[in-house]
């Protein structure tokens, strides 16, 4: 009897390994199957990824390189990722997936796609950079709004440089706490949206960073007049088989991991300010 | 009604040689330690014969019965989840080759054949919910699929219910409406002693022509009705689901949560004890020749803290918060996730709650308050 697992990975390899920050707690892996082929996944999807002996985690599609291959961010915040930040180039490790649901790019065709981002919260969004700053979203410009705690947790600064250059995208970024070289803003990621600069009318916002922050950007963004059903937010859980079984990332009626990460914001606003759920 | 047929207690003995003669390991209730709880016997000599329980919040007690009843107690502490869903099992073997390359092997378990002796109505709705969850899911667990295949169903409806059964509010028993090979009903009046049996399935039917058995009189076939109506009327509880979902919804933000909490030990005895819950979570080791690793997979619990943990700490970090997940998610939006409730009233959460927290109380407490007479 040939029985599909959906606990088993398939085997990949880590082309490159990148650090994202000076302190080295994110890096980013450049992935391949070891049979050469890319990984698929879209936009705001997850893979599951496996370290030999260590455990899995879920991973957001952190982008692509230009020849296709697929990247994933990795934040070192326990036993696992701590014992991926070890791995170099050329090791072997087990991807699952993709799973989840995905940002709606084709939604974004006539509007303007509003990114909002917090934290850790640019790596799912970072594909929507890339492929803003490459001209392959059909939106009508893209105003990209980035909050960190301090200038040095900032991710990516080239793909921001590279939106900045772009002259259908505005970057906007804001942190919590300045440090003596910092001249741009200081304050919350919703400040940068009341500034405006976008047609809420006719508007896409995607959002993702801590909760929060999520819900105070969601304020701000009705403030500024963009209807629930133009939002959507990328909603993170404990996950551990990322196909519904394990119950971990239960949140009331949704399986996080199939029916999210990425929702409309109709969908689950009754959900989003209750505590603990 | 021509579909009954009676066996004596010769013919029962014969019905469990038969399955073992066709290879079934036959899992059936036995007294042991003071419980009476499922595990392998050899015939009905095994059976908690002349036993009963006593179960009521935080209780259960074994004690002698004034007759031979084979089956006169009601839910046991542990349900047949167990034999499917296993506590712990090896899931992945992971190998690692000289050059790095990795191997994933999934360890899935040969179907076996097993014989459930005694499996109730409740046992049943537990069975076809849980067959929803792992089985028919788009992603299905396959160990939970090879030893689900395997399975031969003897179900007994019940005779008597138990001081925290409520299985009539949830529509499951105690007469087992399907999902069984054959099902027993006991008949006990005064000399009498004997079973009529219903077939479900054509493999039970066939088993059925193997062994004696006879036509049912009709005061047979109302002493069985007679039997599954006392179980009915003595229901130890009961829960209005009328619009539960909706009212557990709206009371996410209710009060009664932190006054449950404050009895509630978060020790996750309910989930450990409910037939339904499936929640788990993984562990990896590694060989000391670093060469070969395996992953496990066990039981995880919505009242464990790690369960929702994240970067910054566990989502539901307070008790009021885990235990509104673990209700509302049994008798609410269990029923948008898999189109059932998660609850099949069978009580094990009531009685095996050090406490003695009543599922049935808490839910109307907590709905109360939505503007609803209690009933």
């Amino acid at each position: 009897m040939q029985t599909q697992d959906c606990m088993a990975p398939r085997t990949a390899r880590i082309r490159s390994v990148t650090n994202e920050l000076a302190s080295g707690e994110v890096f980013t892996w450049t992935l391949e199957h070891t049979d050469g082929s890319a990984l698929a996944g879209n936009p705001g999807q997850f893979n599951m990824l496996y370290a030999f002996g260590c455990g899995e985690v879920p991973v957001s599609i952190s982008g692509r390189t230009p020849n296709g291959q697929l990247q994933h961010s990795i934040r070192t915040v326990g036993r696992v990722t701590d014992a991926m930040r070890t791995l170099t180039a050329g090791t072997e490790i087990g991807v699952r997936g993709p799973f989840g649901t995905a940002w709606p790019l084709d939604e974004a065709a006539g509007r303007d796609l509003v990114v909002v981002a917090g934290g850790l919260g640019l790596a799912p969004v970072r594909p929507l950079l890339q492929l803003a700053a490459a001209d392959r979203i059909h939106c009508r410009k893209t105003l990209v709004c980035y909050g960190t705690r301090t200038p040095a947790d900032r991710l990516y600064p080239d793909d921001l440089r590279r939106c900045a250059a772009h002259p259908r995208i505005e970057v906007r970024t804001t942190v919590d706490r300045g440090d003596t070289g910092w001249r741009g803003e200081v304050g919350v990621v919703p400040r940068l949206l009341l500034q405006g600069g976008f047609d809420p009318d006719h508007s896409i916002a995607v959002v993702c960073g801590p909760e929060i922050m999520m819900q105070f950007s969601v304020d701000a963004l009705r403030q500024v007049g963009v209807a629930d059903r133009w939002i959507y937010l990328s909603m993170e859980r404990s996950m551990k088989c990322a196909v519904g079984l394990c119950g971990r990332c239960q949140w009331r009626e949704h399986f996080i991991c199939k029916d999210g990460p990425v929702y409309r914001l109709d969908q689950i606003a009754d959900l989003l300010g209750i505590s603990e759920l | 009604m021509e579909s009954l047929q009676r066996i004596d207690l010769v013919g029962f003995g014969s019905l469990l040689a038969q399955l073992q003669a066709e290879g079934y390991t036959l899992i059936g209730p036995r007294l042991e330690a003071g419980t009476i709880d499922y595990g392998a016997i050899e015939g009905p000599d095994d059976l908690p014969i002349g036993w009963r329980d006593e179960q009521s919040p935080g209780r259960y007690r074994t004690l002698p019965r004034n007759d031979r009843a084979h089956f006169g107690f009601n839910a046991t502490p542990a349900s047949f989840k167990t034999r499917l869903h296993r506590s712990e099992e090896t899931v992945l073997e992971v190998q690692r080759g000289e050059q790095g390359e990795l191997r994933f092997v999934p360890v899935i378990p040969a179907v076996k054949k097993q014989a459930w002796i005694g499996a109730r109505s409740c046992e049943l709705a537990a069975l076809a919910i849980q067959d929803r969850v792992l089985k028919d899911s788009a992603d299905p667990d396959p160990r939970y699929a090879a030893r689900r295949e395997g399975v031969f169903i003897v179900a007994v409806h019940c005779g008597q219910a138990g001081g925290t059964c409520f299985c009539t509010s949830m529509n499951a028993g105690p007469k087992a409406e399907g999902g069984f090979d054959l099902a027993l009903t006991e008949i006990l009046d005064g000399p009498e002693h004997h079973f009529v049996v219903e077939t479900g399935s054509d493999a039970g039917a066939a088993l059925l022509e193997r062994i004696p058995h006879s036509q049912p009189t009709a005061a047979d076939l109302r002493r069985a009705a007679d039997a599954i109506e006392h179980a009915r009327a003595t229901m130890g509880r009961h829960l209005d689901t009328d619009g539960l979902k909706t009212a557990l919804y709206a009371q996410a933000q209710h009060p009664g949560w932190e006054e449950v909490a404050d009895r509630c030990l978060a020790c996750g005895n309910c989930t450990a004890a409910c037939p339904t819950c499936f929640c788990s979570s993984y562990e990896d080791q590694v060989e000391l020749d670093g060469a070969n690793a395996r992953r496990t997979r066990h039981w995880d619990s919505c009242f464990n803290a790690d369960f929702t943990h994240l970067a910054g700490g566990p989502v539901r970090a307070s008790t009021p918060a885990r235990y509104r997940q673990w209700l509302t998610h049994k008798l609410a939006s269990w029923h948008d996730q898999f189109g059932t409730s998660g609850c099949v009233g069978c009580g094990r959460c009531i009685t095996w709650c050090p406490v003695g927290i009543d599922i049935t109380a808490e839910a109307s407490r907590i709905r109360q308050a939505n503007g609803e007479p209690p009933k």
